[in-house]
């Protein structure tokens, strides 16, 4: 997008006005020079910590030097009015001269998207809730028994004393069993909703936390001790399931591990003779494709620049995701069937290059590395356990002809007659 | 001499209520209330129809629906299936696995006599 690349340019002309060194101003931002160089030659995007960082100390509204906040409220109004029948071509026209009431719009459309994602968790919930469907059952069973004794006692005529005291006795039973199961029933429907933490699933909860922490460990890096991943653990206050303790465990001590292979400083120095390109940094560093992948999604942003990670296994489900703001992941289930990310499931031993554009979104080219790796060879009477890897990197200033379209997952995708879809999209008319 | 129904149940209450009101009607009701040995116990009777709880301690209706089904003696056995829940998947699995009739509690005494006398005219 146009925009975007003009970001850099304002920064610099920001900067020179201001009378600060680049160097100086790298120092204070808190990034290196020749990031920030980049940056300004608009050849790195830059994320909003940075630039909030950076409109910060250049005393700008961040707002200012992005002036793609315009930009992005147009995009998400389209993509609001994506499907129904609204007139596509005026969104520009409408935020010009109503910015609160597009504002507004754009609030309500994202709400409406946070809320869509809530029912679905607590369909999920309600369908496969093991404990309410158990509590169900057993309600239903004493008002079975209840309706069929209370109808014999009324229907029959001439009922023996001893069969009455009998099926008023069974009555008086069941009805003590139906008053604690319903009781029951309420108190966990009730609980429910208080704690956050139940509707999420322990996915959500592991990369709530991975993305409090911004991907990075400070703590795990050097030979950091595997005791080491236990007191970061432990400090973890955003993880609140024992699940999500489990998937954070088995991230931390893969982070620790791939850190041993590719200390700090050394990925930190072949970037700065490579630049950020993962052919040439895998042969420099002499390591596979996916560790050098995890190691890139989770350096320290402030060094070089956004990285994003995406990884599933083989049935396609994401179990690590660190989305772009170009380049967006589903938080639940698998992604869009055109990802690179699923060529290589595939055609495991092809690694997968494309650039990539994610419609529907900002529209904004995205380039994409993807490889696959066995987790644990194939073994007479076991399958091979596949995984993929999908790095995904902003693009400055590109043409945009060449990517590939690609969407984010199905229900929210715009893409029209698309042979991958699996299904119906509910913002093209999908209901 | 009545005609045989046999009862797999295991909600006791539930087991008084049916027994009470096929006796009534002149049926000869044996019951049974685990799952586990459900199929012997119908081997063992061969009822004129059988009464089926879908969720048994032991063993799931399904299974033992199945196990009828492919049994010589009582593959032609008419068999109602109880269960709890209404939905569309059971009611198919229940037809997939052989049953004569599905019905849903609770239900009424009238309707399950009625379907019951229903299964056993030739």
């Amino acid at each position: 997008m146009a925009e975007s690349s003009i970001i850099g340019t304002r920064i610099r002309e920001r900067r020179v006005q201001q009378g600060i060194r680049q160097s100086e101003l790298a120092k204070r931002v808190g990034i290196s020079p020749s990031y920030l160089n980049l940056i300004e030659h608009n050849r790195r995007k830059i994320g909003g910590k940075i630039l909030n960082r950076l409109a910060e100390v250049l005393e700008v509204e961040p707002s200012l030097l992005a002036e793609g906040a315009e930009a992005a409220l147009i995009a998400t109004l389209n993509e609001a009015a994506a499907g129904r029948a609204a007139p596509r071509a005026k969104a520009e026209e409408f935020a010009g001269r109503f910015p609160s009431w597009a504002q507004l719009l754009v609030d309500l459309h994202t709400q409406n998207a946070m809320l869509e994602q809530s029912v679905r968790t607590l369909t999920d919930r309600l369908a496969h809730d093991p404990h309410l469907a158990a509590s169900l059952h057993d309600v239903i069973s004493t008002v079975t028994a209840i309706r069929s004794t209370a109808s014999i006692l009324v229907e029959t005529k001439e009922l023996e004393p001893e069969w009455q005291g009998r099926f008023h006795r069974n009555i008086n039973e069941e009805s003590k069993r139906l008053a604690e199961g319903a009781e029951s029933l309420v108190r966990y429907l009730e609980a429910a909703p208080d704690t956050q933490a139940e509707i999420k699933s322990p996915q959500d909860e592991l990369h709530a936390y991975l993305d409090e922490k911004g991907f990075h460990f400070p703590a795990l890096e050097g030979d950091a001790s595997e005791a080491a991943v236990e007191v970061v653990l432990d400090a973890a206050q955003t993880i609140e399931s024992e699940a999500a303790r489990q998937l954070a465990r088995s991230v931390l001590r893969q982070y620790r591990e791939d850190a041993i292979r590719l200390p700090l400083k050394q990925v930190l120095d072949a970037i700065g003779r490579s630049g950020l390109e993962p052919g040439l940094l895998a042969g420099d560093l002499a390591v596979d494709m996916p560790t050098l992948f995890r190691r890139l999604a989770m350096l320290p942003e402030v060094e070089i620049g956004p990285v994003g990670l995406a990884i599933c296994d083989g049935s396609g489900a994401l179990i690590f995701r660190k989305p772009l703001p170009e380049f967006s992941m589903p938080p639940v289930g698998s992604a869009c069937g055109l990802w690179p990310l699923y060529q290589v499931l595939a055609q495991s031993h092809a690694p997968v290059q494309a650039l990539v554009r994610q419609v529907g979104r900002n529209a904004q080219v995205a380039r994409a590395l993807a490889v696959s790796e066995e987790v644990r060879p194939a073994g007479f009477d076991t399958p091979a356990l596949m995984r993929a890897h999908m790095l995904v990197l902003p693009v400055a200033g590109v043409a945009q002809g060449a990517a590939r379209d690609v969407g984010v997952t199905c229900r929210i995708c715009p893409l029209s007659g698309c042979a991958a879809r699996r299904e119906p999209s509910i913002i093209s008319g999908g209901f | 001499m009545g005609k045989q129904v046999l009862l797999i149940e295991d909600e006791p209450n539930i087991i008084e209520a049916i027994r009470f009101i096929l006796s009534r009607d002149g049926w000869d009701v044996r019951t049974h209330s685990n799952g586990q040995d459900a199929f012997e116990a119908a081997r063992a009777r061969l009822p004129d129809v059988i009464i089926l709880d879908v969720m048994l301690p032991g063993k799931s209706g399904f299974d033992i629906l199945t196990e009828i089904r492919a049994d010589p003696a009582l593959a032609d056995t008419p068999v109602l299936m109880l269960t709890a829940r209404g939905q569309k998947k059971d009611r198919e699995m229940a037809e997939r696995a052989g049953a004569s009739q599905y019905m849903t509690k609770p239900f009424s005494n009238a309707e399950i006599l009625e379907t019951v006398r229903q299964m056993v005219v030739p």
